[in-house]
């Protein structure tokens, strides 16, 4: 997995609620057999019309945010399928932080998989960050992961919480499965005691 | 010791390693694959060469995208692309060495269905799957809950998950139902009242009388949408009703495990004095029949209320529901029995077993779907189905009108052929309501499978009690 370095980059404003990974990544981008590709499709029914043309009212669409490497978003992101498609195709566009008031339990673990970082924050400090993301593309944000702090363009700085295994992971582009193969003897134990008191699982 | 939960007994039973900071390595007894969200994880698997831990836990199943109609077995039925995801998961099973149920097989179906169907979802275990609807073997008192790709790949190499541990929170459904009120509606009742976001960080225990009163199969339908209230998982204390449903199953214990594994289960209940960090309390004569009116499965109403206006709600609820109302084509104080159908879709891992296909025959005996009506009912298994031919719903479904489908999700996420087209609005049983879900453009309002029947034989939304 890449490591999650300091950056700073354009953030894009989706107040809307309940954002579904339905509408993240409608279904019938499922099909594919790999984890990438996704970015053209990401948003797909919000973004683009039938015909495939742009609809210039999306936030991705306008000139403003095509390069936007943070979302803004209203409460809930992320709800509904498992489908790590959606972290995907975020992370294929581009988008490398998330802020929104709460995450879908599901979501918000598949995007620390993906070296991504969604972040959770009160109403008030997200009220600030979206305000900073209407701004335009003039308005940069920084993301420090390490000190666990967000910069908005006019220098105001918002610190936030996050796992600390999950910091150490994202910092260090460490894979989970590595980490869990070090730990095999424990497993062994426990797959041993387990099958003796309850054999028939 | 102090007091404990369902769940903390379970999640303490099944912790292999515990860090410092109480990251948890959790061991999991069950894991159910299907073809759309395992591919990555096989793949990855190949490239680092690695094994399948434990492949005689691992369960494998196609089920999202494949067609639902007679001849399936012709590869020309799918598009290429659902073609090679289910050939991927064929050749995966085979290499990997797990047990597997291809199309061709009389128990294929909704894995979720399959699951507790023979036997492998059973009480005090840890089940997951891929798919954000794993909730549903928390009806046996099992952990069970989705996980996304990386973690079915994690699984798959070290049958483990990192986790850290949920909150408690307690779904307490008093007394009895109305007639007419099934387990749907209190599901989705139970998401009216939460909201979609109301038990993040949560498991859930659902309690009460009125759960109490379900049957497995009502009971699978309650905890399966507890993803749809934001819940890691759902989980309901296994009882006699549980212990008689798993007996005899293929893959239930048998002979002398059975009466071990009795003894294990009947220890599985929350302590007295336990501490639930948030409790629900909904009283069960109070639930009516309900249906969604918009694009959330929080926006639930009973079917005698009306479309709510933007102005009901507050903060970031106003323009999402703005936005709900017009993509529904609905208008605000419109009587919610006033909206016209065209299509009905019984069938998912929420209402597809063979009570449901009861409910709904019931409700469609000797009557016929209104002219021009679009109406499917799509069977959780190839067992469920074998069953409902047997009965003789089969014959009542296919009288009415109804096509009647061999197993799979079909219309629930409509992966296959099974679509709603642009603004065509469909009375479903399935879980999710979102844009989209059914087809590009398609409105879909959520209901119980006898509301579903009832609303395919009016063309409009209707309250079941008046057929009753």
């Amino acid at each position: 997995m890449k490591k999650f370095e300091t950056f700073s980059g354009i953030a894009a404003p989706m107040p809307l609620v309940n954002i579904d990974t339905d509408m993240i990544i409608p279904k019938r981008f499922l099909k594919s057999i790999q984890r990438t590709g996704f970015g053209v499709s990401l948003f797909d029914e919000m973004r683009y019309n039938r015909d495939g043309t742009e609809i210039p009212d999306f936030v991705l669409n306008k000139a403003q945010y095509r390069e936007a490497q943070i979302l803004i978003a209203g409460d809930n992101f992320g709800c509904g399928s498992s489908r790590e498609h959606a972290p995907w195709a975020l992370d294929d566009f581009g988008i490398k932080v998330i802020v929104s008031t709460s995450f879908a339990d599901i979501f918000f673990n598949n995007s620390f998989k993906n070296g991504m970082l969604p972040i959770a924050l009160p109403q008030e400090q997200v009220d600030i960050l979206m305000a900073d993301a209407e701004k335009g593309a003039n308005a940069r944000m920084t993301v420090d992961l390490e000190a666990q702090e967000i910069t908005t363009s006019d220098g105001e700085v918002i610190k936030f919480e996050v796992d600390a295994f999950k910091k150490h992971c994202l910092l260090n582009g460490l894979d989970d499965i590595g980490l869990t193969m070090e730990k095999e003897t424990s497993i062994d134990a426990y797959e041993a005691k387990a099958g003796a008191e309850r054999p028939w699982v | 010791m102090s007091p404990k939960t369902l769940y903390d007994k379970i999640w303490d039973a099944h912790v292999a390693h515990e860090a410092d900071d109480g990251t948890c390595l959790l061991y999991i007894d069950r894991h159910l694959v299907h073809e759309v969200t395992s591919p990555q994880a096989f793949e990855g698997l190949r490239m680092a060469g690695r094994k399948v831990r434990a492949p005689e836990k691992t369960i494998a199943v196609p089920d999202h995208n494949v067609p639902t109609t007679a001849g399936r077995e012709d590869p020309a039925q799918m598009t290429e692309e659902s073609r090679i995801q289910v050939e991927a998961l064929d050749k995966n099973a085979k290499e990997f060495g797990v047990h597997y149920y291809p199309v061709s097989d009389v128990r294929q179906g909704i894995v979720h269905i399959v699951g507790p169907e023979n036997g492998w979802t059973l009480p005090g275990m840890t089940v997951v799957c891929g798919d954000s609807h794993t909730a549903t073997h928390g009806a046996f008192g099992a952990l069970a809950h989705g996980i996304g790709t990386s973690e079915v790949e994690h699984v798959l190499a070290t049958q483990t998950l990192i986790q850290k541990k949920s909150k408690n929170m307690k779904v307490e459904i008093t007394g009895k139902l109305k007639p007419g009120v099934t387990a749907k509606d209190i599901t989705l009742a139970v998401i009216g009242e939460t909201g979609t976001g109301g038990g993040t960080g949560y498991v859930i225990e659902y309690c009460g009388e009125a759960i109490r009163d379900l049957s497995m199969e009502g009971r699978m339908t309650v905890c399966n949408m507890a993803i749809e209230g934001g819940a890691r998982a759902g989980l309901i204390a296994p009882d006699e009703t549980t212990f008689d449903y798993c007996k005899g199953r293929p893959h239930a214990p048998k002979a002398g495990a059975w009466e071990q594994a009795l003894e294990y289960w009947k220890t599985l209940y929350t302590d007295e004095g336990a501490h639930f960090d948030k409790v629900v309390t909904l009283k069960g004569e109070d639930i009516q029949p309900v249906v969604t009116w918009g694009t959330s499965p929080e926006d639930v109403l009973p079917i005698t209320g009306v479309v709510p206006a933007p102005e009901d709600f507050e903060g970031g609820k106003v323009e999402a529901a703005r936005r709900s109302i017009e993509y529904m084509g609905l208008t605000p104080g419109q009587k919610l029995t006033d909206i016209e159908i065209d299509t009905v879709f019984i069938g998912s891992c929420t209402n597809g077993r063979i009570e449901d296909m009861r409910a709904a025959a019931e409700v469609l005996k000797g009557k016929k779907i209104k002219e021009g009506m679009r109406a499917m009912i799509v069977p959780g298994s190839g067992l469920v189905r074998a069953q409902a031919e047997e009965e003789g719903l089969a014959d009542i479904f296919r009288e009415a009108g109804f096509e009647w489908r061999l197993a799979g999700c079909s219309m629930c996420l409509a992966m296959n052929p099974d679509q709603l087209s642009e603004n065509e609005r469909c009375a479903s049983t399935s879980n999710r309501n979102f844009e989209g879900r059914q087809g590009y453009k398609g409105r879909t309002h959520l209901v119980s499978p006898a509301m579903a029947a009832a609303a395919a034989l009016t063309g409009k939304l209707t309250d079941i009690r008046e057929l009753m």
